[in-house]
């Protein structure tokens, strides 16, 4: 696109700018000159016109436009007409496939190579990144969509699948077991999580050494594990070697084997992130480590190691893997977690599905969408409260420092002039 | 004095999620060797999985993980890409955070939902191209496939189900936000120096692309790519819900049949004696070893790349 200089409109230097043919010519001065204002006020200039600054011309979207029924026409022709292809998507594919290139054939009448190459690699880049966020919203939608038999059911949420026969409609039974099994076992797995998760990643930035770059190493190598393979490990050594039942104990352990990387490594990041200056003016007030951390470190990175927990609590709540060996099956309400099997949202869901009959489908999905909806919420939840960098507050936060600073300052004003008053040599004090 | 206290509390904090790790792998290890001893070589050669009878052996499983894993990475990372451009080059401003917490949303989508999803849905509608395919390609090895006869008009559309290629598929959504936002992140970084000489020298939008951002990004697009190759060597249930397992080298991917090792585990793991559990304990310890040899590699790549390095502009 070109854009030219506005051009001054012609004919209107102003009155009495130019200088008189009576004087000899001097050397001009540089001065600003501006046009002078018509007694009146009229509008003398011919009115200008507002520029388009838009990128998008008409030809483009006469382009855009007549490829796109030119394409449409030739497959319809092509599916109905010529060759035996059918389906959907293939007629999806072979339009899409004709649209580029005819795309490309109407840009080429008025614009040069490079300019086709950007046009056509601007509609398939633009139409990839559509395609997969379609995708995510089709899962997402599906699978709500797919529940809307079971989901408005209340006994669906207050019962569990003992009474429920493969023939009971969808008005008895529910899924209370599975929910109460997630909340065990993601509880469980959580108080085990976050002290050594967020203890692991403090000594990972502030104990550096060998050692740590060590456990950093290996917690890394960790989050490759596969999550089949953590409930396999809790499966051969606390099921078959301690010869306990399969409990919620032992899929919460497993669900745990599979997060605390996840936590480390998130947190880690998270903490590293920390300004060091902010740790430097704390060790130069004369703080100890511990209180350096405490009262600096892990504050200030407090909404970050917020998101990395809870995004880890959303893994570990849609894995369905280490629970599948782990937790056992079971229709029926298990609210102790350390014996019996006790069932979880995903491998409820899991576990319907393959039952032919259409109303445990349908259940199947109402799970998954429950699940679903649990996921959104936690992700939601993380975004809302970790969206900030550490040390970035919201106004209330900001508004309550603010507030505090404006006490102290009180306190500082009404004591200042009581110290005065004693007149007392301050107090000199050794540092530590 | 509290501080020594501390430190050693966080010390013992380390050594603990340490000892837990090693424990987890160690335990791998020991339990895997029964089986390994046993049977040798012949563990990454012999096809069939019957522990019971001696002859047990990841070459089938093994071999049905990596294409499942492939044809998931030959469609993610297409659409990650694009995705990842669109994200950082195309999108306006205003909505560029939104996409990025969907793309995010996306990765934690739990696998059951998109097993689900590939089950009741995607299967139907996927099993037509992978006919068109066959009919069209078959003459290709890799997408032959026995027992179909592409002139009859009647044949039954079950031998295209439940198959390597469609299991990829639905693998390859769900590794793809993952790639796409390790590229975005990469893309982002891409110097605005740089950007603005190239326009300067008359590039367009895409020439831009091409000579700036995709160079500088190459690390993190190859890194990308391999953590999206790791995830997908590593997931168990929506393989499990889509395939029908088979215990032979399956080279044919529109064909029904397929393994993957996670799969087997998933399958074999209530049933398994003793030996039977040390074989399935080997088995995962060969996946658990070649995800943690993609990982290392990518994060190598990533790191040592001039991604995320700042330039002089």
């Amino acid at each position: 696109m070109t854009v030219t200089a506005a051009q001054s409109p012609p004919g209107d230097p102003g009155p009495g700018t130019g200088p008189s043919p009576a004087v000899p010519p001097k050397p001009p001065v540089p001065a600003t000159r501006l046009p002078a204002r018509r007694p009146g006020g009229g509008p003398a200039r011919p009115a200008q016109q507002r520029r388009n600054l838009s990128t998008l011309r008409a030809t483009d979207v006469y382009a855009m436009v007549g490829a796109g029924a030119a394409s449409l026409a030739l497959t319809w022709v092509m599916f109905d007409r010529l060759l035996p292809f059918n389906g959907a998507l293939g007629f999806l594919l072979v339009a899409y496939a004709l649209f580029v290139g005819l795309y490309a054939l109407l840009v080429s009448f008025d614009e040069d190579g490079p300019a086709v190459r950007d046009r056509v690699a601007a509609v398939v880049v633009q139409s990839l990144g559509l395609v997969m966020l379609t995708a995510l919203a089709f899962v997402v939608v599906y699978t709500l969509y797919e529940g809307r038999d079971a989901l408005p059911h209340l006994n669906f949420y207050t019962q569990s699948m003992a009474d429920a026969g493969p023939v009971e409609p969808l008005s008895v039974g529910g899924i209370l077991h599975a929910i109460v099994g997630t909340l065990w076992q993601i509880g469980i797995a959580l108080t085990l999580c976050i002290p050594a998760g967020l203890v692991c990643a403090v000594f990972l930035n502030e104990v550096p050494g060998a050692f740590s770059r060590f456990v950093r190493t290996i917690v890394e190598a960790m989050t490759a594990l596969p999550s089949i393979v953590a409930g396999l490990f809790i499966y051969a050594t606390f099921i078959l070697g301690l010869g306990f039942d399969r409990s919620g104990l032992a899929a919460a352990l497993a669900i745990s084997v599979m997060m605390l990387p996840i936590i480390i490594r998130a947190a880690d990041v998270v903490i590293r992130l920390v300004p060091g200056t902010l740790r430097e003016a704390s060790y130069a007030l004369g703080t100890s480590r511990w209180r350096t951390v405490w009262h600096v470190v892990l504050p200030t990175a407090r909404s970050g190691l917020t998101t990395a927990v809870i995004l880890g609590t959303a893994r570990g709540v849609g894995e369905t893997s280490p629970v599948l060996l782990t937790a056992g099956f079971t229709a029926e309400l298990n609210t102790d977690p350390f014996k019996d099997p006790m069932v979880s949202l995903p491998l409820a869901a899991f576990e319907l599905v393959k039952s032919p009959e259409p109303t445990y489908v349908a259940r199947g999905f109402g799970t998954a969408a429950v699940l679903l909806v649990l996921v959104l919420v936690l992700f939601v939840v993380a975004r809302v409260v970790g969206g900030r960098g550490p040390g970035r507050l919201t106004r209330r936060q900001e508004h309550r420092r603010v507030k505090a600073s404006r006490r102290d300052a009180q306190r500082f004003a009404v004591r200042t002039p009581a110290d005065r008053q004693s007149d007392r040599p301050a107090p000199t004090r050794s540092t530590p | 004095m509290p501080d020594r206290v501390f430190r050693g509390i966080l010390r013992g904090g380390g050594t603990l999620v340490l000892a837990i790790m090693l424990l987890v792998g160690g335990f791998l290890t020991y339990r895997a060797w029964q089986a390994l001893s046993a049977a040798r070589w012949s563990f990454v050669t012999t096809e069939t999985w019957e522990p019971d009878g001696g002859h047990f052996g990841i070459a089938a499983v093994l071999v049905g993980t990596v294409l499942i894993a492939l044809v998931a990475i030959v469609f993610a990372v297409p659409l990650a890409l694009g995705t990842a451009l669109y994200i950082s080059e195309f999108a306006p401003p205003r909505l560029r955070r939104t996409l990025i917490s969907v793309v995010d949303l996306m990765a934690a989508v739990p696998s059951v939902v998109y097993g689900l999803w590939g089950l009741f849905f995607f299967q139907g509608h996927v099993v037509t191209v992978a006919r068109w395919i066959s009919t069209y390609f078959g003459w290709i090895p890799l997408f032959e496939v026995d027992g179909a006869d592409p002139r009859d008009p009647l044949a039954t559309a079950t031998v295209f189900t439940s198959s390597t290629f469609i299991a990829g598929m639905i693998v390859s959504l769900m590794v793809a936000p993952i790639i796409c936002s390790v590229m975005r992140e990469v893309f982002s970084q891409a110097p605005v120096g740089e950007r603005e000489g190239a326009y300067a020298l008359g590039a367009h939008r895409w020439g831009m692309i091409r000579s700036v951002v995709l160079p500088f990004g190459k690390g993190g697009m190859i890194g990308g790519t391999m953590l999206g190759l790791g995830r997908a060597l590593g997931e168990t249930i929506a393989v499990y819900m889509i395939i029908s397992p088979v215990f032979v080298i399956q080279p044919h991917i529109l064909q029904n049949g397929t393994s993957s090792v996670s799969s087997l585990i998933a399958l074999r793991y209530g049933e398994a004696s003793d030996l039977g559990m040390s074989a399935l304990m080997a088995a995962g310890l060969a996946l658990f070893l070649m995800t943690l040899v993609v990982n290392f590699a990518a994060s190598s790549i990533v790191a040592r790349s001039r991604s995320g390095a700042a330039s002089d502009s």
